[in-house]
């Protein structure tokens, strides 16, 4: 019938059904050999990316004694999916929870995911498992996972270890390591050893199904990388010392750095006042967080890196050594008994006639000043300002007015003018010694911290050179030589020039100044120090190092609005020696003095000066003028990187003529401290001689 | 005429050894799409591949059965045939319990049973018996009705079980009749109808109603003006906008929401890669991810851990698109197209019209199942739930295809004794 005649339509018919074959075959070299957007589809489906987290490395302190470990917590997990016929009367029970927040958790784990596992209860001490493991079974969709806590066992030095926190966002665009929930080091050594104490993460790789059931590894693990734990790091701290220094700097607002000068390991470093770092850890971290930053006197700022004080007369033995290099003065030089400029002058109380090692012993103001003038004045100097230039390359190799290199974040360079500063006060050439002559007794537009300071004794015990002071001595057993830490830096001193300073300052311990710093038969070497402070009482310093021969510790130790060097700092100064070279006090009452002495009271004063316009001429308000504690202490500004920098760039901006009405006005020289400072150098003496 | 000396005389083997290549690269990748590690077993009777097995052995005791058969009891039974099944599908439609949307299951104890499979071939057999009929000529009308009402009927049933996966297959003996003599306009008038309905949904009606103006206009200034062509074009652009108004309606109205889902997120008008258009999209991540040579049998892993639903029954192609990659497609594409020229070539050198017709039925209902199965996999086509003849999961769809396949097999080898 149609059979002869098919031909045609079988053609047809076969037609079609090769075109739709081949219409099929493109579209699968399409989708399965050129586009690779799949392949990425099918391990976003499949493959799951495990963390295992390392343990932090532990922080001991040079005898052994633990700083910081991690202590086991659990987090509570759950599968909102897999939860069936829970008891939550006895599960809330259990935890500890009403039964609000377990609706509210579980609603919030509901809308995150069905099926994958979100965080129910944060950090359950590991007390508190235990007794909910045992009927953990009954839970069904409920797990726990292991985390660590930051512990800090002695309570102390918090600014020196710092604390951890989770990441940001932020950080996370910036460094790719981080990522969501990542902890890292925001402050102290837990920051600027970062690198060390994290270790490394491990990443699993697993293969889910469509229920989000591990399935095995991926590929056999050859993708799976393992997790290192972090390096232990020995630190130079003495905790005994650091808690010791903590109480006797308790209730008083200051700071204190004591280093061993033949290494540069920072045996103590306290901020006062402090808190116990453990606060800043867990569950509570940010609420305590918010707490102490309200706090007035600033707990989290640390005053031992970031402080800037006047040194007062502490500076004169650098002035001192200067001069001596330079050949200004020999140990034999004396002054006239009376320093004057135009109708200010400086006095001092009588004493006998004296050369360098008297005018140490006797603080004397005149001597120094008239140093300073011999110096910057000086004949061999084509101008004043060569003279000054040169002066000030001497303090710069002490270490003022740059970073040390102390490891830890956010130290600052402190003061020192240049003499671009001076010629925008008072115009180029219009200046001379005459004009800033308080920068020979240490004060003025100086500003350095405790750490610089103790840096200048270390240099002073050692004749002529410091390692850089640091709180790390070794990773993971060995010597920590990063950071240029095993370099020995010299200053422009030779060393021959020291001896007569150290008469000077065995001299002020022994019938000067700082008798009162006296223990056993320890031959020490001070100077007190008052720096004027004009939002209140003086601040009270004492810097020295002990024995003479061989140091073991040098120390600075700076009590704000506590008076006399003589008072407060000197004999704190000198418990913490004994205490370090003989770990027992032989003078108790002395040390109960200290540490019961009450003295933040005498800040609140202070407030109330604030807007004298002259204020922000008198060094000691450059503490003030700077706000660092809010810059540098905002979390996420700490952890994002050099801001340092940045808080040098608003304490000198403060100090540009701008900002200084009355001197940009009149043009004058400005009436600094003379007269004040004669008057309470007579006061001190007073009240040791008198 | 003298009886076959053995019931394996003049079997098209090649045909019995595709089946067989057909089967077996089914079973694996069944067994590849439940493969877990708690199962190993092949026999494992939980298991879809395990219960494969013996969906494949008695598959073969069918074919046995149907080549033991005489070959003449096929044509003579036809008719029977094919109502005993119109009268098992009125009984489900009355009987069945709804599974998933569709009530098309007889479930006797735990054994179930889709009738709407074995009417294919029912159906395929009485068109057969029907067209070669002496005297029966595609030209006349009655016959244009009488063959539309044999295939219509069965597939308005299996339409009222909501199966319109099975359901569309019967369209495919639209290649029966043109080879039988139905007139080529009717394959034209498909193709066009098809594009139309694409194009009402992603056009606006006025622009496309303008564009069909405009063409018919356009032919009407470059073709002869005899009466005739004018007929045809004037009754063409008329169809065309009665196609595309009709299509709003018929999309709206006589669809499913599901349905219309699907659709829609097939022509890319919609995107729900969550919901409706879930399975497309795993089905194709799978496929994609296969690459040029696949990830290796059993290393599948979205069809292994379970992403793509459906995958041992009607999405198995993912399965041999993941682990097998494009070589492994392309086999599989290029053995249907083999099988459906053998079937094709078959069907041309038949002395009888009943074989050849019937072998038109199985090469067109096979042909439709790969195009809508494969199509759906990679998103060509939308998601209608028939299954890759052969290779699927399933006792019903294998049963009917052994049975469609080896009757023409068992009436192929009985070519040499019927006189034309």
């Amino acid at each position: 019938m149609n059979g002869a005649s098919g031909s045609g339509q079988r053609l047809v018919v076969a037609g079609i059904f090769t075109a739709v074959v081949l219409i099929f075959l493109t579209r699968l070299f399409y989708v399965q050999v050129l586009e690779d957007s799949y392949t990425v589809s099918a391990n976003n489906n499949v493959l799951r990316y495990m963390i295992d987290y390392p343990a932090r490395g532990m922080v001991y302190d040079r005898k052994g004694k633990i700083l910081a470990f991690n202590q086991a917590v659990y987090d509570l997990m759950v599968i909102p999916r897999q939860v069936k016929d829970l008891d939550t009367n006895e599960f809330c029970n259990l935890l500890g929870i009403p039964k609000d927040d377990f609706i509210v958790k579980m609603t919030k784990a509901r809308t995150f995911s069905r099926v994958k596992s979100s965080i129910f209860e944060k950090q359950i001490s590991a007390e508190n498992y235990a007794t909910f493991q045992e009927k953990l079974y009954k839970f069904h969709g409920f797990y726990v996972q292991p985390r660590t806590l930051r512990k800090y066992p002695s309570n102390t030095a918090a600014h020196v270890l710092g604390y951890i926190g989770e990441v940001n966002d932020d950080l996370i665009s910036k460094n790719p390591y981080y990522r969501q929930g990542d902890y890292i080091g925001i402050s102290g050594i837990e920051q600027s050893y970062e690198g060390e104490l994290r270790g490394r993460r491990g990443v699993r790789i697993v293969m889910v199904d469509v229920f989000n059931r591990e399935k095995g590894s991926y590929k056999s693990g050859q993708y799976d990388t393992i997790a290192v734990a972090g390096a232990n790091l020995v630190s130079s701290l003495d905790a005994d010392l650091q808690a010791y220094g903590e109480q006797l700097l308790a209730n008083k607002v200051g700071s204190l750095v004591a280093i061993e000068p033949r290494t540069g390991e920072i045996l103590a470093m306290i901020s006062s006042p402090s808190y116990d770092p453990n606060l800043l850890v867990g569950r509570v971290r940010s609420k305590n967080y918010g707490v102490l930053l309200k706090d007035p006197l600033k707990p989290l700022f640390n005053r031992a890196m970031q402080a800037y004080y006047p040194p007062g007369s502490t500076f004169k033995l650098t002035n001192a050594l200067a001069s001596l290099q330079e050949g200004i003065i020999t140990s034999s030089t004396s002054f006239p008994h009376s320093f004057s400029v135009g109708s200010h002058s400086v006095h001092c109380h009588p004493h006998p006639p004296i050369a360098l090692e008297g005018a140490i012993q006797y603080s004397c103001n005149p001597y120094f000043c008239n140093t300073f003038r011999s110096f910057i004045d000086n004949k061999k100097f084509a101008d004043s300002e060569t003279g000054y230039n040169t002066w000030r390359n001497y303090q710069l190799s002490f270490g003022i007015g740059n970073k040390i290199g102390v490891d830890m974040p956010h130290e600052l360079k402190g003061l020192i003018p240049t003499t671009a500063f001076y010629d925008k006060i008072y115009g180029q050439h219009h200046w001379k010694a005459s004009t800033i002559y308080s920068l020979g007794i240490g004060q003025g537009e100086l500003g350095i911290t405790p750490m610089q300071m103790a840096n200048i004794i270390c240099i002073i015990a050692n004749k002529g050179y410091y390692y850089t002071p640091h709180i790390i001595k070794k990773i993971a057993g060995k010597n920590n030589n990063s950071r240029g830490l095993a370099e020995r830096h010299y200053t422009k001193i030779s060393p021959q020039n020291f001896d007569i300073i150290h008469d000077g300052m065995q001299r002020v311990v022994e019938a000067g100044t700082a008798r009162i710093a006296q223990f056993r038969d320890i031959i020490i070497c001070g100077k007190t120090g008052t720096s004027q402070n004009p939002h209140g009482k003086d601040h009270s310093l004492f810097v020295g190092f002990a024995p003479r021969d061989n140091p073991r510790i040098a120390i600075a130790v700076m009590v704000e609005n506590a008076g006399f060097g003589a008072t407060w700092a000197a004999p704190i100064a000198s418990l913490m020696m004994e205490k370090f070279m003989y770990d027992s006090i032989s003078r108790p009452d002395l040390e109960d003095r200290m540490k019961k002495g009450v003295l933040i009271h005498m800040q609140d004063n202070s407030m109330e000066k604030k807007d004298d316009g002259i204020d922000a001429f008198y060094g000691p308000s450059l503490e003030e003028m700077i706000p660092h504690a809010p810059i540098l202490l905002n979390e996420s500004d700490a952890v994002s990187g050099d801001i340092e920098a940045e808080v040098n760039e608003i304490a000198f901006s403060d100090f540009t003529i701008e900002n200084c009405e009355i001197p940009t006005k009149e043009k004058k020289p400005l009436p600094v401290n003379d007269v004040k400072v004669t008057m309470i150098k007579c006061e001190e003496l007073r009240y040791y001689f008198g | 005429m003298r009886q076959q000396k053995s019931i394996f005389e003049n079997i098209d083997w090649a045909l019995v050894i595709m089946y067989l290549v057909f089967v077996l690269m089914g079973w694996l990748n069944i067994y590849a799409a439940v493969y877990n590690e708690d199962h190993q077993s092949i026999f494992d009777m939980t298991q879809n591949y395990g219960r494969q097995l013996l969906w494949i052995g008695t598959s073969l005791l069918i074919a046995l059965a149907i080549l033991v058969i005489d070959g003449k009891f096929f044509a003579a039974f036809s008719y029977p045939i094919y109502l005993t099944v119109l009268f098992i599908l009125l009984i489900v439609l009355v009987i069945a319990r709804d599974v998933q949307g569709a009530r098309s299951w007889i479930e006797i104890g735990s054994f179930k049973l889709q009738p709407s499979e074995f009417a294919k071939f029912a159906t395929n057999m009485a068109l057969a018996k029907y067209l070669s009929t002496l005297g029966i000529r595609m030209e006349d009308v009655k016959t244009k009705l009488t063959a539309g009402l044999i295939v219509l009927i069965p597939m308005a049933f299996v339409l009222l079980q909501n199966d319109t996966g099975s359901a569309l297959v019967f369209c495919a003996f639209v290649f029966v009749l043109y080879r039988e003599g139905l007139s080529q306009n009717v394959l034209i008038f498909g193709f066009l109808a098809g594009v139309l309905f694409v194009l009402a949904l992603m056009v606006p009606n006025l622009i496309l109603l303008s564009v069909i103006g405009g063409l018919g206009f356009a032919a009407y200034l470059l073709m002869r003006k005899t009466r005739k062509n004018l007929m045809v074009i004037l009754a063409i652009t008329t169809l065309s906008c009665g196609v595309v108004f009709s299509v709003d309606f018929a999309f709206n109205k006589i669809l499913q929401d599901h349905q219309r889902e699907r659709i829609n997120i097939l022509l890319g008008k919609k995107s729900d890669p969550k919901g409706a258009g879930y399975n497309v999209n795993q089905s194709l991540i799978a496929i994609g991810s296969g690459g040029l040579i696949g990830k290796g049998y059993l290393q599948g892993t979205q069809t292994k851990y379970d992403f793509v639903p459906e995958q041992s029954t009607d999405f198995i192609f993912c399965t041999v698109g993941e682990e097998w990659g494009f070589a492994g497609t392309t086999f599989v594409l290029m053995m249907f197209l083999a099988l459906l020229y053998r079937i094709l070539f078959i069907a041309e050198r038949q002395r009888s019209p009943y074989t050849r017709i019937y072998a038109y039925g199985v090469a067109s209902i096979l042909f439709f199942h790969v195009m809508v199965n494969v199509g759906m996999a990679i998103g060509l086509a939308p998601v209608i739930g028939i299954p890759l003849p052969f290779f699927s999961y399933g006792g019903s769809s294998l049963w009917s295809f052994t049975a469609l396949l080896f009757i023409l097999i068992k009436l192929d080898s009985y070519r040499m004794y019927i006189l034309r």
